[in-house]
């Protein structure tokens, strides 16, 4: 039986101080219902535990936490996933900027649009990859600095159909990683030097893989996603700033 | 034809070679990791390749017969007042390379230093000094926010404090060792630094570039670091200190982030941050979540929630132009304290304009700070940890007079362990062991002996500070906390002496 609790009338400190005492004693599956912007949810937490809450959580959801599963029914603001190391976000909704910010392992999944400087800086070490798959569209700079990790574009679940899939300055000085985007994406809306690429047989597995994930969690047809091709995007080099200097 | 190179004519050192001396051992060849000490085994002698010398001086201390002196290359351009030869061959450089100057170490301008220009008081006759050997002399030092006044309680017949203070980091001496990461120096002097900060009772700074295994044992002397790479940044890192500082700048390169070569990022540094070997560093020139005080309040925020408000959190800043509206800003957004890193702070690369032209003196910035926080109330919110400069002790006690409440020493630590300011950290080449990775290299300097010199450093740093208090007649750091008045200026402008508030020699 999950944990259930409403937040509504609590402050985000009291929440987290309550969910961390409810782990220490073992708990591992809570409903959070009443969630109105509470900050910093399940920041820092260490531990296997599956979370689904309702409402909207505020700024930071899942900060450096290593290991929860959190589901959210409804949107999420800025900094969801920031610098986070293992776990799962799954957001039945929107999610702000910077979400997954230099994030180091684990998956976020949003069904719908995202803000500005998504994926920013993520990282990647031997197996441990960081994965984010976005329904929809995203704002400017997304993947920019990435140094390892996935990020996956869809542009399907938007409420922006006029906009461009993605934003400006795409994948800006990466040098690691991959972002897959369904459909195409201007060159000029990318960041310097880097081009878009065809996908090679190991690029179908890996998005099958990943996508049919993804679908599972939203209740979503794969072969309806796979009705687009996609296209890559890699860095061009390791050192895009390597040749900067003069020594 | 070939383009020429015209930096590569004009050496800025020339290795002079003693044959009288030399024994041919070729030690100089193995000492020198820029190649500028040749052998040649078909004439069974060596020459040297002078545009490669960086001035480091390794071969001149090691050659065991002393035959080579480094000197700065005798070849003199004619003499003209504005194009020294340091602007000539800046523009040779990016003439022949169309790069960025980079370069390492704190701004190498002669700015007026004040802290040269400030001098300290000393008790005569009306009351006396106090002997340090013979009388207790506190340095101890509280880092972190303190409450606005005390309420005591009395409670059978006992008086007890009403609330319980905020946590705060004990210091046994007010001197830290500014954020060097692994990657940028070597594990070496990073386990040289631990050792020394435990023993001393003072904290070290990790950088952004992660947290050693090793070094999790010397946590509560640890402060983490939290950069916009977040390099090395989880759960455990977060954890492992008793302090997370949040860099969002830096004295030497203010306004930029940083790349660490990726000559310097070797297997081992590609897996504490988590990128490709061989790829560089990036560290953004912002945090991309923080365009503001009140993103800087959510990340603060983060990870004192994260930490469940265990750790204090610093935010340092470089020293720049409105620092002390800034720096109301930072404690207003919750920081514990707010290090300022001024003009002369250094680092292991950065464009050389940017070193070289960018920030404001330490000095400057302390006092400016200091006086802003105590106007807005608010001084007691949160210390002062100075940086950029601090090149002996009585540097610290005047930083310390000027409204810090602790400071930061870096480049001082690596000339400790042998640093001979050559200023090429960027290659990723140190020849003394200290600015690098490469394997053979860093075992030139052991971790047993950086931390045997670093600790003498600041024991001797210490005693002499006890002396200086003692000499003005206090008997505990606290009481020199912003006391200005134990300062005078020397050759200093009204303006300059109102900023510094302090009065000038003879007043």
């Amino acid at each position: 039986m999950p944990l259930e609790l409403d937040i509504s009338r609590l402050y985000y400190s009291q929440v987290n101080k309550i969910i961390r005492d409810y782990i220490e004693k073992g708990e591992r599956e809570f409903i959070i219902r009443g969630v109105n912007g509470h900050r910093y949810l399940f920041a820092g937490v260490s531990a296997e535990v599956k979370v689904e809450l309702y409402g909207t959580p505020g700024l930071d959801l899942g900060a450096f936490m290593r290991g929860p599963v959190i589901r959210v029914f409804g949107n999420v603001q800025d900094g969801a996933g920031n610098t986070m190391d293992e776990g799962k976000i799954i957001v039945h909704g929107m999610a702000g900027d910077v979400v997954g910010y230099a994030m180091r392992g684990g998956k976020i999944h949003i069904y719908g649009d995202v803000g500005y400087r998504v994926g920013i800086h993520m990282k990647a070490y031997m197996d441990k990859v960081p994965v984010i798959v976005i329904g929809g569209k995203a704002g400017d700079f997304l993947g920019e600095y990435m140094a390892g990790g996935i990020i996956i574009l869809l542009g399907m679940n938007t409420l922006y159909p006029e906009r461009p899939i993605a934003g400006l300055f795409l994948g800006t000085g990466m040098h690691g990683g991959a972002i897959y985007v369904r459909g195409k994406v201007k060159e000029s809306y990318l960041g310097l030097g880097l081009k878009p690429y065809p996908l090679d047989g190991e690029d179908e597995k890996l998005l099958e893989k990943h996508l049919k994930e993804y679908c599972e969690d939203f209740g979503l047809d794969l072969s309806e996603i796979f009705k687009e091709d996609f296209i890559k995007i890699i860095p061009y080099t390791h050192r895009p700033y390597g040749k900067l200097y003069a020594y | 034809m070939a383009t020429p190179q015209f930096a590569s004519f004009f050496p800025d050192f020339y290795i002079e070679r003693i044959w009288e001396k030399c024994i041919k051992c070729r030690r100089c060849v193995r000492e020198c990791s820029y190649e500028a000490h040749i052998w040649d085994p078909k004439k069974k002698t060596l020459y040297e390749d002078h545009t490669k010398c960086v001035g480091c001086h390794r071969c001149e201390a090691m050659c065991p017969t002393k035959a080579i002196i480094i000197r700065r290359h005798p070849a003199e351009f004619r003499e003209h007042a504005l194009w020294t030869p340091w602007f000539i061959k800046n523009v040779y450089k990016q003439a022949d390379q169309g790069g960025v100057l980079l370069t390492s170490t704190g701004c190498a301008l002669p700015f007026k230093n004040y802290f040269d220009h400030l001098v300290l008081d000393a008790c005569q006759v009306t009351n006396p000094p106090i002997d340090p050997l013979r009388e207790p002399m506190e340095l101890r030092t509280y880092i972190g926010p303190k409450p606005e006044a005390l309420e005591i309680e009395e409670v059978d017949g006992k008086f007890r404090l009403k609330k319980k203070l905020p946590p705060m980091i004990k210091l046994e001496v007010p001197i830290m060792f500014a954020a060097m990461s692994y990657g940028a120096i070597s594990l070496h002097v990073h386990q040289g630094l631990a050792k020394a900060a435990r023993d001393l009772g003072t904290l070290y700074n990790t950088g952004e570039g992660g947290l050693h295994a090793s070094l999790y044992e010397y946590g509560s002397n640890t402060i983490v670091q939290c950069a916009s790479g977040r390099f090395g940044l989880h759960v455990d890192y977060l954890n492992a200190g008793v302090a997370i500082e949040i860099k969002i700048g830096q004295g030497a390169k203010p306004g930029i982030g940083g790349h660490l070569p990726g000559e310097k990022v070797t297997e081992e540094i590609s897996k504490t941050r988590m990128i490709p070997v061989g790829s560089d560093a990036i560290s953004p020139a912002p945090h991309h979540d923080i365009y503001s005080i009140e993103d800087l309040r959510g990340l603060i925020f983060a990870l004192k929630e994260a930490t469940e408000y265990k750790k204090l959190v610093f935010v340092k800043i470089a020293a720049v132009h409105n620092v002390a509206a800034i720096a109301s800003g930072i404690v207003r957004a919750g920081a514990d304290a707010v290090v300022i890193d001024g003009l002369k702070g250094g680092t292991g690369a950065a464009p050389t304009m940017f070193r070289d032209y960018i920030g404001i003196p330490i000095e400057l910035a302390i006092s400016a700070v200091d006086k802003r926080l105590r106007e807005e109330g608010i001084r007691h919110r949160a210390s002062i940890i100075a940086s950029g400069g601090i090149r002996c002790s009585a540097d610290v006690v005047k930083a310390i007079a000027l409204g810090a409440d602790a400071v930061y020493i870096g480049t001082a630590a690596l000339i400790a362990v042998g640093c001979t300011m050559c200023q090429r950290c960027y290659t990723g080449k140190c020849p003394w062991g200290i600015a690098t990775n490469n394997p053979e290299l860093i075992k030139r300097l052991p971790p047993e002996v950086a931390y045997e010199k670093i600790y003498n450093l600041v024991k001797a740093w210490a005693h002499e500070i006890k002396e200086m208090l003692g000499a003005m007649g206090i008997n505990s750091i606290e009481s020199l906390k912003g006391n200005r008045d134990k300062l005078r200026a020397v050759g200093l402008t009204k303006e300059e002496m109102e900023i510094l508030e302090v009065k000038h020699a003879g007043e």
